[in-house]
């Protein structure tokens, strides 16, 4: 059983005043973000937009505006995250010949650990689940998903996940241990602190989020798609999402029940991952990778999804080979689960059992290497147009096949017993999330911000952006490789050797380069929205091949005003050949759910509780966790979640939709 | 239709006659995804068991723990809970709400009776020094059991919810729904149980 420590309250549990981090690095942040947080809740105040955002977004059950919520905690999350690896480079080019550096080993580990998981939980995850809500429901034909409601919570249930972590950054302290915290050195014996307690509640509540968004896009998808659209006329992004909510709803348990399990060592003082009383730690590993793995796909695959929509579009054709296409990302997705071992061919498990595992990692690539030749043959003889999302995707491409090869190359066994945990193998999961998730990101925003906003990006600050951005990353993470073939482990602090020091300089300039790839995109962003009046656009600016482009920029509400029809993949090419008019007459109400406060309150009663249980104040916890229960009950009560858009609304909107065409034409 | 429609191109790509799509209709679907991944839950809860399941620590074993008589007795309060669930639903399906919300209650009594029995187990291990901490075998069976006896107490409280709703709403439309979403539940905990039945206590025996 876990002791509490000697200043332990009833009131206050484990809070007290030696909370506050002793790091004036922390309190120059803190000053920063407290003056940026009053000026934006002042300015909002000011502005009057409280009730605006409460009413239009907050309890918004549409899922585009959910979608962009999304994508908006992601780019938020997504600077956090950056910071902290800007921090890391410059610890390791500083701590040589020495030096220390700046970061003491406490503060760095903390560092490593919380740039692990919010890049992966809180701004990968996010951007994934932001574009596929965005844009699934539109592509299939859809007026929104399956259970609106439970979309609306799952999107706080994600952000009161990331508002723990960002608490742990002034209130106590991040986990030390790693982006996935491995025992035993997460274990109350070894980390005492709140740090893993912030770890695990942040990923169990925003889990909660996760799993519940997966189940309603599955069933969205197969449920909800327009008339005609059969299984192989679905879009492959629409494909991809599918593959990826499986993953997510075939995975996410597994990782609710490891976390529930530590947190019972670290609660309770059970025994199933300590060293002694039976219990075992690489239990833990496996059971933690069996998510792990699935994991990358579950982020990766959305986004060759949306790299085979910007190609078939840019290159005016349509994709070739759809049907290898979709075979290959049900490949992956089964695939995906019988490799996490390659995580540790070093635990010792032996040589049939790491062979199997590394023939299987290997065999993955084969799939993968058939989409790419895919995504080549359907630029051969296109007429390729170079705009912002087929740069990002040819950059992919370039990028993708270098992390892939070197993916291959750690999957041989006797190979990764060598590079295992050392720089080489930073440099190539880098080398693919980077190259894929975040490149796709790119790429999807560019796609689909003129379908959100009605308007379309600047080129000349997202092309900055762009060369940025890719010149930035061969700079940033191929020394890495070099370090790794030389040895070097992850997570070090300082180092001896001066012969690696310019390495880390290398490494420390691409960083740089990559920052400034962020400020000239938040410029683009920026500069766009100066400007949109100059760069409005009709609802189909790319000339594009799917139902989405076929409603208005921004959508209605409703999305479509009759639901389509659809004959044949890619849907709306078709019709643009065939010439169809959209109708123009004999509007019908539309049945659409109503917006609800529920979600948001549920996920802030979650955020107390999850801080309660860190902190183990166990009166708040209890109140708040019957709290929860209660709330989500009487919510039950409440029958009357829908109504009708009249077919006044309709038409009116429908027919400003028609004036604009007329004035754009 | 509009005037420079072409051939009825308009009416053959869009649906121009399209009614409300009933509500809910994709809710048993949505819940059965919830329930496998619940399921995959209580997969990895048994895997943990079958890993840890013999490292006593030196402490006792299940046959030194396991009393099977009064196991016996739980396994019949739950199947029975499912029998009498069943019964809800054939009456729900008659539109009887009186006998509908007699069948649920009755289910609440088993539910409550296999609850009470599996509580005093547990105080009787925890009171012979064979509590969560004392073996990664007790940690993962008490975890395992724990967390469908969990699983149980939410149910009961959900039917507790569901009998008022009923009670205030009658047998329409969303109630049914959601009564059979609660039988899907009630029968999934059942198939667990047979699972912890036979895996822990029954094999627990012959090791």
């Amino acid at each position: 059983m876990t002791s509490e420590p000697e200043h332990w309250t009833f009131l206050l549990g484990r809070l007290g005043p030696n909370a506050i981090p002793n790091e004036p690095i922390v309190w120059v942040t803190f000053a920063a973000v407290a003056l940026g947080g009053v000026a934006v809740l002042g300015a909002l105040t000011y502005f009057r937009l409280w009730g605006y955002l409460w009413k239009e977004w907050f309890t918004s059950v549409d899922h585009k505006k959910i979608g962009i919520m999304y994508m908006i905690l992601g780019l938020i999350m997504f600077m956090r995250g950056f910071a902290d690896a800007i921090m890391m480079r410059l610890q390791q080019v500083m701590a040589f010949g020495g030096s220390e550096g700046y970061l003491n080993s406490h503060h760095y580990d903390q560092i490593f650990t919380a740039h692990g998981v919010i890049m992966i939980f809180f701004a990968a995850m996010p951007f994934v689940t932001g574009i596929m809500n965005y844009v699934v429901p539109l592509q299939i034909g859809a007026r929104d998903v399956s259970f609106p409601f439970l979309n609306n919570f799952s999107f706080w249930m994600t952000a009161s996940g990331a508002v723990l972590v960002m608490i742990s950054l002034f209130v106590g302290e991040f986990s030390p241990a790693g982006w996935l915290g491995y025992p035993p050195v997460s274990s109350f014996a070894y980390s005492p602190g709140v740090g893993v307690d912030y770890y695990i509640w942040a990923l169990q509540i925003a889990g909660v989020g996760t799993t519940l968004s997966g189940i309603n896009l599955v069933a969205t998808i197969v449920k909800m798609r327009a008339p005609g659209m059969s299984w192989m006329k679905m879009p492959v992004f629409t494909w991809t999402s599918l593959c990826t909510n499986i993953l997510i709803v075939a995975t996410f348990p597994v990782l609710t029940a490891v976390l529930a399990l530590l947190s019972l060592d670290r609660y309770v003082g059970t025994n199933f991952f300590t060293n002694d009383f039976g219990g075992s730690p690489m239990m833990y590993v496996n059971l933690i990778w069996i998510w792990g793995h699935p994991e990358v796909y579950i982020l990766i695959l959305p986004l060759f999804g949306v790299f085979s929509e910007v190609t078939s579009t840019f290159c005016g054709k349509r994709l070739f080979g759809y049907t290898s296409m979709v075979y290959a990302t049900a490949a992956i997705m089964v695939l995906s689960y019988i490799v996490w071992l390659h995580h540790f061919f070093t635990m010792g498990a032996g040589a049939s059992v790491n062979s199997f595992f590394g023939i299987t990692t290997m065999i993955i690539a084969i799939p993968t290497g058939a989409k790419l030749f895919n995504w080549l043959f359907t630029m051969y003889r296109g007429r390729i147009r170079f705009e912002l999302p087929m740069m990002w995707t040819v950059a992919f491409m370039l990028t993708f096949t270098v992390g892939g090869m070197t993916g291959v190359l750690l999957a041989v066994p006797p190979a990764d017993f060598v590079l295992h945990n050392s720089l080489f193998l930073i440099a190539h999961f880098h080398n693919v999330i980077i190259g894929g998730v975040v490149f796709g990101t790119f790429a999807a925003i560019n796609f689909w911000w003129p379908k959100a906003f009605g308007f379309r990006l600047d080129p000349f600050w997202g092309k900055v952006s762009f060369w940025c951005w890719t010149v930035g990353f061969w700079f940033a993470f191929m020394p890495l490789y070099v370090l790794g073939l030389m040895g070097v482990t992850r997570r070090m602090r300082v180092f001896d050797d001066p012969s690696l020091q310019i390495w880390f300089a290398i490494a420390g300039f691409g960083a740089l380069l990559i920052a400034a790839g962020i400020g000239a995109m938040v410029l683009q962003y920026a500069v766009s929205i100066i400007n949109r009046d100059k760069l409005r656009v009709d609802g189909d600016p790319w000339d594009a091949r799917t139902l989405e482009w076929s409603t208005t920029s921004p959508p209605p509400e409703y999305n479509f005003a009759f639901t389509p029809v659809v004959h044949d993949l890619d849907a709306w090419a078709e019709m643009k050949k065939e010439g169809v008019q959209l109708p123009s007459e004999g509007f019908r109400p539309i049945h659409m759910p109503k917006n609800t406060g529920t979600g948001i309150i549920l996920a802030g009663i979650a955020t107390v509780c999850g801080f309660a249980l860190i902190w183990h104040i166990w009166w708040l916890a209890a109140v708040s966790f019957v709290g929860m229960i209660g709330t989500a009950i009487f919510h039950t009560f409440n029958y009357n979640r829908d109504y009708h858009i009249p077919a006044e609304t309709v038409a009116a909107t429908e027919a400003e939709r028609i004036r604009l065409a007329a004035a754009g034409a | 239709m509009t005037a420079n429609d072409k051939g009825g191109l308009t009416a053959r790509y869009f649906d121009l006659h399209e009614h409300d799509h009933p509500e809910g209709g994709s809710t048993m679907l949505g819940f059965w995804i919830y329930l496998m991944s619940d399921c995959l839950i209580f997969a990895m809860l048994f895997a943990a068991y079958g890993v840890l399941g013999g490292n006593y620590a030196a402490g006792p074993g299940p046959k030194d723990l396991f009393d099977l008589k009064l196991i016996a007795l739980n396994t019949a309060m739950l199947l029975f809970s499912s029998i009498t669930y069943g019964f809800a639903m054939l009456e729900m399906e008659k539109n009887k709400v009186g006998s509908t919300q007699m069948w649920l209650f009755i289910t609440l009594l088993f539910g409550g009776a296999f609850l009470s029995i599996e509580l005093y187990e547990f105080s009787h291990l925890i009171h012979e020094g064979a509590g969560p901490q004392r073996s990664a075998f007790l940690s993962a069976f008490f975890t395992l059991v724990g967390t469908h006896g969990l699983h149980v107490t939410f149910g009961s409280i959900w039917l507790i919810t569901l009998m008022v709703q009923v009670a205030r709403k009658g047998l329409i439309q969303s109630n049914k729904r959601r009564l059979m979403c609660l039988s899907l539940f009630w029968h999934f905990l059942d198939v667990i149980w047979i699972g912890v039945f036979t895996f822990v206590y029954l094999m627990g025996m012959l090791r």
